[in-house]
């Protein structure tokens, strides 16, 4: 194999051989990661492929159980669920995802400054942590989002915000972890200015527990949106959304149109479970131990 | 012949709070000049707790001396902007004690090795490429390795791979931490006869720090011999082996085995252990344990030239 | 009859890849009130052979074969609880690292302590004396306080003294040493070797020093065992081996390392240890032996006596 020096070059060769051996050691983050690629490809293609418009309203087929060709039924407008669910997608593993993501580069960013700078600076960020750590993350949440209101944005950053001192925590410790460790004495003996120092040796090494705590938060956070949306505070009608959807769901209980309720419901397990179980699976890919595995 | 390194009173204390108590200062090293020329090897011994691997961090700037100068090519590291001590790192280099920790488990030895060549040389990639494969074959680690991860290889190939990250550059000056103190017994000579290749192919200049007597005494041409902090004894390694004066360098040297039965120990006993470093002695550091003690060893100590080159901090001697 | 006879041992260690044969057919024997030492690279099989002689060979390893007997009898065929009537009482071990051997959150007079009820069936206060009196004589001083205090509290050299204390408290006969002196510093180590030939003087015991340093067996032995690749290759009297090695690993091994009393060139010892999963037929220093033969190939060179209690495995310099 002929190397023109870059060892990052071809990853999608290099991720083909862990796939599979993923799937062989971890059949449960194997069939949870399926899922998960399903849902995405739902997402990105609902416009295409709901059967109906999820706004378009049918009185006369309001409130159906499951059947032809309402197979999870309709709602109290005649709105098809399936179509709903499908649709919620969108928002439903968006929202999560950015918000990670923000949250990861955010906590990742000052978590290594925290750590690696030490004195005032990570006195000061610790003691805000600590503030925002005092309150549970829902009510947190729940008052940021009245704070903030309730467009699509404003729910991102809430959610967010919620998950920044997890991810600096964790940052910091190991990047006080890793900073003693000979190979970052040796890159300071070698020549590196600090910035080098942080993104091309230590953030390699520190960032994996991030990334598997990350799959965690995503799960959370999509239940920390359902949540909202339930009780009013996140996405408003008449926009699809499955804690929204839930409620309203909840309300039709106590007559007996069970589907409105539990097909929602059942959409926010399965995608939170699918985020919880790859983190093995995500552990594995990121370990160099691994990928030297024939 | 102007010196490639000079240490000048270098001191380096650690300052330890206690929970509700007084704070204690250790004072790892304590007060210690030396000079290394240019492609000459300086070894430093002492056991553990004597502030070698300190003093070994302090000269290469990665932890604050306390206390005095560091100059290289007569140029004061302190008064270098973080820029220029940057640069400066081009020509001190260092090989760490443990060879498994000091590389990047994410890090290729291709990438790993290349490193100080993208920091400090204006190579391009070709070039780049040329003089890993070299030195990579001056080190003794096939070009096939170059690709591997530092858990997939054994515990020489690691050092090797140390080896050849801290001379890839043309540093002037490695300072090498206990270099072969993990690595088995069959590996050590290996590694020793590729250090002393490497310096006279590279002339380079080592600073050697060992427990392992025998292994200074091969590489080095002058051995400063360190307890507590300070340098109790200096001179040139046929000198300090041969002819130890001071209390200290004796007793070492009594206990290193030799491998020949028939000469038998000959033991210099030093009464007691190592104390806490923390102790603060006015005096002698050997205080407490030394035979040779008497009343005026509570006073500080001078350094003098018993024979050219060879000086001692005794006041007996 | 000799305190400790080794004849014939083959110890292998099952792998998903087969069997790794650590120890091929080593013999060896101990008599009584000496210091022998066993010598070797790491892989040499010789703390194998120490654990076989305590009987803690436990899966996945077995003795496939072969005999150590002690005082007579033979431990390979004995019983688990046989084997705990000897080990720790008449056989005795004193372990590497004595920092990870000892018990962290128990006293160090405790630990010794315990090990004379668990063996002698002492008293508490009798017991706690005698852990004293043996910590004294093992040059420990200010014996009494140290024994209330706890490993981290007490110096690496110190520990290694604790160990041997524990060693000596049901006055074995034989002592097991396993790299005693790695990673203690050079004045510390040498104190405790002089502290292991005092005991073998005083108490008239025989250890048995594992190492892999030429120097602290010639300072302290009595008679040298080399091995190589899980294999006996030498056996000899200190002088006689360093007098006159005769096996070429021997010789090479004396070659490579630096001594401080002599300018030596360094030859270091080309080649590998071969892998013990699939052994080279023959001598297995062949692959890395200068006066190898075609012979050295194909048969192994059995071990036979060159001169006065002096042995070598080595078709070129004795076996027939």
């Amino acid at each position: 194999m002929a190397d023109m020096g870059s060892p990052d070059g071809s990853l999608a060769r290099r991720m083909a051989f862990p796939a599979l051996r993923l799937a062989r050691r971890n059949p449960v983050s194997f069939v949870a990661a399926v899922v998960l690629l399903l849902l995405v490809v739902i997402a990105v293609l609902a416009p295409w492929i709901v059967p109906f418009g999820p706004d378009d309203t049918d009185p006369t087929t309001a409130l159906a159980g499951p059947c032809w060709p309402h197979l999870f039924g309709t709602d109290i407008y005649g709105r098809d669920e399936l179509s709903r669910i499908l649709y919620a997608a969108r928002v439903d593993l968006a929202v999560p995802l950015a918000s990670t993501a923000i949250a990861l580069l955010i906590g990742c960013a000052i978590g290594m400054l925290a750590g690696y700078r030490g004195g005032w600076l990570d006195m000061l960020v610790m003691r805000a942590v600590d503030a925002v750590l005092a309150f549970p993350a829902l009510v947190l949440a729940m008052g940021l989002a009245a704070a903030l209101g309730n467009g699509l944005g404003s729910l991102i950053v809430v959610i967010a915000i919620t998950q920044v001192p997890t991810y600096l925590r964790l940052m910091r410790a190991e990047i006080l972890r890793a900073r003693e460790m000979e190979y970052a004495e040796a890159a300071v003996t070698i020549g590196n200015p600090v910035r080098r120092i942080l993104l091309l040796h230590l953030l390699p090494n520190c960032i994996p527990p991030l990334i598997v705590q990350a799959t965690l938060a995503t799960g959370f956070a999509l239940l920390t949106m359902a949540t909202l949306s339930f009780l009013g505070l996140g996405i408003q009608p008449p926009a699809s959304e499955w804690g929204e959807m839930t409620a309203e769901g909840a309300g039709q209980m106590v007559t007996g149109e069970w589907w409105l309720f539990v097909f929602p419901g059942l959409a926010i397990m399965v995608a939170v479970l699918s985020f919880n179980l790859i983190g093995d699976a995500v552990r594995d890919i990121l370990d160099p131990r691994m990928r030297g595995v024939r | 012949m102007s010196a490639l390194l000079e240490v000048e009173d270098l001191a380096k204390y650690f300052p330890m709070k206690r929970l509700g108590g007084a704070g204690r200062i250790v004072r790892a090293v304590d007060g210690v000049s030396l000079t290394i020329g240019a492609g000459k090897t300086f070894g430093l011994i002492g056991e553990s707790g004597c502030g070698k691997s300190t003093l070994g961090r302090c000269i290469m700037r990665v932890i604050e001396p306390s206390r005095g100068a560091v100059r290289v090519e007569g140029v004061d590291l302190a008064a270098l902007s973080p820029a220029n001590l940057r640069a400066m790192r081009r020509q001190v280099q260092m090989v760490f004690q443990d060879s498994t920790a000091a590389l990047n488990p994410r890090m290729t030895v291709r990438r790993m090795v290349e490193e100080p060549l993208l920091l400090h040389s204006t190579f391009d990639r070709a070039e780049r490429r040329d003089r890993i494969e070299h030195v990579l074959e001056q080190v003794g680690l096939g070009t096939d390795l170059a690709d591997r991860y530092p858990h997939e290889l054994s515990g020489g190939q690691k050092q090797r791979a140390n080896i050849a990250r801290a001379i890839v550059a043309r540093p002037r000056l490695v300072v090498l931490d206990e270099p072969t103190s993990a690595l088995d017994v069959s590996l050590r000579s290996r590694i020793v006869l590729l250090l002393e290749r490497l310096r006279e192919e590279l002339d380079l200049a080592y600073l050697f720090i060992s427990h392992d007597i025998a292994t200074v005494k091969y590489l080095s041409e002058r051995i400063a011999v360190m307890y507590l902090g300070v340098i109790v004894e200096q001179g040139s390694a046929r000198e300090i082996i041969g002819n130890p004066r001071h209390p200290y360098t004796r007793a070492l040297m009594s206990a290193v085995p030799i491998p020949d039965p028939d000469i038998r120990p000959n033991r210099f006993v030093l009464r007691g252990e190592v104390p806490d470093a923390a102790i603060t002695v006015r005096g002698c550091r050997l205080l407490g344990r030394c035979p040779m003690a008497a009343s005026v060893c509570t006073e500080a100590v001078p350094v003098r030239e018993i024979s050219p080159g060879h000086f001692v901090a005794c006041h007996m001697v | 009859m000799s305190l400790l006879e080794i004849e014939d041992l083959v110890v292998h260690f099952d792998t998903d890849a087969g069997p790794v044969q650590a120890v091929d057919g080593v013999g060896l024997n101990v008599e009584a009130g000496e210091i022998i030492g066993l010598v070797g690279e790491s892989g040499s099989g010789k703390s194998v052979t120490g654990l076989a002689i305590l009987g803690l060979i436990r899966p996945p390893g077995r003795i496939v074969r072969g005999a150590v007997r002690f005082e007579g009898n033979d431990i390979v065929g004995m019983t688990e609880a046989q084997r705990r009537g000897y080990r720790g009482r008449r056989i005795a071990l004193v372990p590497q690292s004595p920092r990870t051997s000892l018990n962290p959150v128990i006293t160090v007079g405790e630990q010794i302590a315990r090990l004379s009820r668990l063996h002698g069936g002492a008293s508490r206060g009798d017991a706690m004396k005698r852990a004293i009196s043996l910590m004294e004589q093992v040059g420990i001083p200010d014996a009494g306080a140290k024994a209330r205090q706890y490993p981290h509290q007490l110096s690496g050299g110190t520990c290694q003294r604790i160990m041997v204390a524990m060693a000596l408290t049901s006055e074995p006969r034989l002592l097991i040493a396993d790299e005693p002196t790695t990673g203690l510093d050079v004045s510390i180590a040498a104190r405790i070797l002089d502290l292991l030939r005092d005991v073998c003087v005083r108490t008239g015991s025989s250890i048995i020093l594992i190492t892999h340093d030429l120097g602290v067996v010639a300072e302290t032995c009595d008679r040298v065992a080399v091995m190589h690749g899980g294999q006996l290759v030498e056996a000899a009297a200190v002088r006689d081996l360093f007098r006159h090695p005769s096996h070429p690993y021997t010789r090479a091994l004396v070659a490579s390392i630096p001594r401080i009393d002599a300018d030596i060139e360094l030859m270091p010892i080309p080649g590998a240890v071969p892998s013990l999963l699939r052994p080279p037929p023959g001598c297995r220093y062949a692959g890395r032996c200068d006066l190898v033969m075609g012979r050295c190939r194909i048969a192994r060179p059995p071990l036979v006596t060159i001169g006065a209690g002096h042995m070598a495995a080595c078709f070129a310099t004795g076996a027939p």
